[in-house]
């Protein structure tokens, strides 16, 4: 039993985010880390992998070269191997292209479950596990808070509205999950070390069998405008009086407002 | 000494860091108000394999190099200068066994030490033997295949925690201690060892300081470290290479509350604009960085000079440590500063940094005993005679 865990590299939340002219999100400028919600995957299928319930742990990222970075931090929390697939062609691929790319990658590694996170922290369009699910033609187990497999299955737990559902699916099958699957570990000293030497390969799109043209040619979306939020009007501060001045001064604005 | 940060450093630097912001730096302050030893993050540090960082792979541990037990130990101290005498008494403690053990006591002692299942501390300061190490009056009585250990120690860091004592003794009263001293493992379950007390200290509140009463404590003579008599030579070798940690731990201190206070100028507004915006914290600010990256730099030359087991090593080592303690005080000093009277009150960390600060002048040899060693390395240099030591 094998699981891949897609990753994607994303500037770290707290990062200065920036736009090249051609509005793209500037990579190289920032600060980049493991999508935190993909590490959730990760902490699944790393459990799952210690339960006994699969025998390995495989990781697969599209991106640019750095994105082995994330790779690498991805080995030292556990797992066996990672597949990078960079390419110059790839450069701005939108969610179907991504999608394209990581099924044909998935296509070649075969899984028993490709698992992700339930959406990427950069661009949380949450589109590329059921894209990547349409593609390959398997079923899908999205926003799983836990994933387990047994004999020919993969079952998850969703929670929902009113309770939860409970979603099963013959092997083999894409799931993603949410951050109810539990805190994902920290990578330890020896894990840092361990994952400097297990093997990480990386793919071309020609590797692949994929060309850049005809994934561009395919890209169903197109940024038109990318600009940082409207600034707030200046925050108002009550500061150096005496408790009863503030409230008093609280009041007349919230009443200013008609809010009392 | 040359020396080269490579990318396994930077990485480990950025491990450390999430793991000490996430885990460490929120529960500081509490560790601080309670003076309780925080058991949950010996814990958190053993499992993530920071513990072992100055063990060989042979004994369970991880082998850094010394600029990297530095990055581990600076990292931690940023967030919490109590939690980073863990590590830093865990290598302090165990360097006797590591420089003069023989194979069967690493054997038995190591593995364990370097996963952190036991916890280590170094018996050397005595009520009257602090500067002075050879004046100290513990004492070890051959009895057949033991030794009988009489005395007391005061301020060992862990001692009232640990699991095994080094514990260093005159076998040689005449001798004296310079001469006639000896090292001893002591596992701290054995009869007659205690400690009665724990001192009330200003900084590194949660870290446990120890007075051990040793009364016919019975040691074997398989847990003596090297021969009789070298006691004092193992204790200088040990605190010449463990000072670095000392010099890491005062780097982490300046690091945490330069950037706190960077943060806070950053958002407090005074005359209608953030007080980042002033010259004058400005200027306070750029002093802060950059003697602080003057400190890291030399302590990783002194890391490098361990590692290369340079003969001058004690030279860099003091100088790391007296330019990185007096630096973590003054910086840490100033950050109180940045904040005025924010910066005075525990509801912001600096004031705890400055406190946390002012140990790193006093222990493993004053800022006054680094002196006399880096003068000693110069008088050497330029052939001058130095008085004997009484």
């Amino acid at each position: 039993m094998k699981i891949v865990v897609c990753i994607k590299q994303v500037p770290a939340t707290t990062a200065d985010k920036r736009y090249t002219s051609d509005l793209r999100l500037d990579r190289a400028a920032a600060e980049s880390v493991i999508n935190p919600l993909d590490e959730y995957a990760i902490e699944q299928a790393l459990r799952l992998r210690e339960s006994g319930a699969v025998e390995s742990v495989g990781y697969l990222s599209m991106g640019p070269e750095g994105a082995a970075e994330a790779l690498r931090r991805a080995l030292a929390m556990g797992g066996d191997d990672a597949w990078l697939v960079t390419d110059q062609g790839l450069a701005g691929s939108d969610a179907w292209a991504t999608a394209r790319v990581l099924a044909t990658a998935l296509d070649r590694l075969a899984p028993d479950v490709a698992l992700m996170g339930m959406a990427s922290d950069d661009a949380r369009g949450s589109l590329v596990p059921g894209a990547v699910a349409a593609l390959r033609g398997l079923p899908l187990l999205s926003y799983g808070s836990e994933l387990t497999v047994k004999g020919e299955t993969a079952r998850i737990r969703r929670l929902t509205a009113t309770g939860f559902d409970i979603v099963e699916a013959p092997l083999p099958v894409v799931a993603s999950v949410t951050d109810q699957v539990g805190e994902p570990r920290y990578a330890s000293l020896k894990g840092i070390m361990a994952a400097r030497r297990k093997p990480m390969e990386t793919w071309s799109l020609a590797d692949l069998g994929l060309n850049a043209d005809e994934l561009h040619g395919a890209a169903l979306t197109r940024v038109i405008e990318a600009r940082k939020p409207e600034a707030k009007p200046p925050t108002e501060r009550i500061e150096n009086v005496s408790p009863d001045e503030a409230a008093t001064r609280i009041a007349d604005r919230l009443a200013a407002w008609k809010l009392i | 000494m040359t020396y080269r940060l490579t990318d396994e450093h930077l990485e480990l630097r950025a491990v450390v860091r999430e793991l000490a912001e996430e885990r460490i730096a929120p529960r500081a302050a509490e560790i601080d108000a309670k003076a309780e030893f925080p058991w949950d993050l010996k814990e958190l540090l053993a499992k993530q394999d920071l513990l072992g960082t100055a063990f060989p792979t042979a004994y369970g541990g991880t082998e850094l190099d010394g600029i990297g037990q530095a990055i581990v130990v600076e990292e931690i101290a940023r967030a919490d200068a109590t939690t980073s005498l863990i590590p830093i008494v865990q290598k302090l403690a165990s360097l006797p066994i590591l420089l003069a053990g023989n194979e069967e006591q690493k054997a038995r002692y190591l593995p364990r030490l370097a996963s952190g299942d036991w916890l280590i501390a170094f018996g050397l300061s005595e009520a009257s033997a602090g500067s002075d190490v050879a004046a100290m009056r513990t004492r070890a009585r051959r009895d057949g295949d033991d030794y009988l250990l009489n005395g007391s120690k005061r301020f060992i860091t862990h001692g009232s925690i640990a699991n095994v004592v080094i514990i260093f003794a005159l076998t040689d009263v005449a001798a004296g201690g310079r001469k006639g001293s000896s090292a001893f493992i002591v596992e701290t379950d054995t009869p007659g060892f205690s400690a009665p007390r724990t001192e009330h200290k200003m900084g590194i509140r949660g870290s446990p300081t120890a007075e051990l009463n040793l009364d016919e404590v019975r040691v074997p003579a398989s847990n003596r470290l090297g021969e009789e008599g070298e006691g004092f030579r193992i204790a200088m070798a040990t605190l010449d290479r463990s000072r670095v940690s000392i010099a890491a731990q005062a780097v982490g201190i300046a690091q945490g509350a330069t950037d706190f206070a960077l943060g806070y100028a950053a958002q407090r507004d005074q005359f209608g604009k953030p007080v980042a915006q002033l010259q004058g914290i400005q200027f306070m600010l750029a002093d802060m960085a950059s003697q602080t990256e003057a400190a890291r730099q030399l302590t990783y030359a002194a890391a490098a000079a361990v590692d290369a087991g340079a003969p001058d090593l004690a030279y860099l080592t003091s100088s790391a440590k007296l330019v990185a303690g007096d630096t973590a005080m003054r910086v840490t000093t100033d950050a109180v500063q940045v904040l005025g009277g924010y910066g005075f009150i525990s509801e912001y960390p600096v004031e705890r940094m400055m406190r946390d600060a002012k140990i790193t002048q006093l222990y493993e040899g004053t800022q006054q005993i680094q002196r006399l060693v880096i003068a000693r390395q110069l008088l050497q240099r330029a052939g001058v005679r130095r008085s004997a030591p009484r």
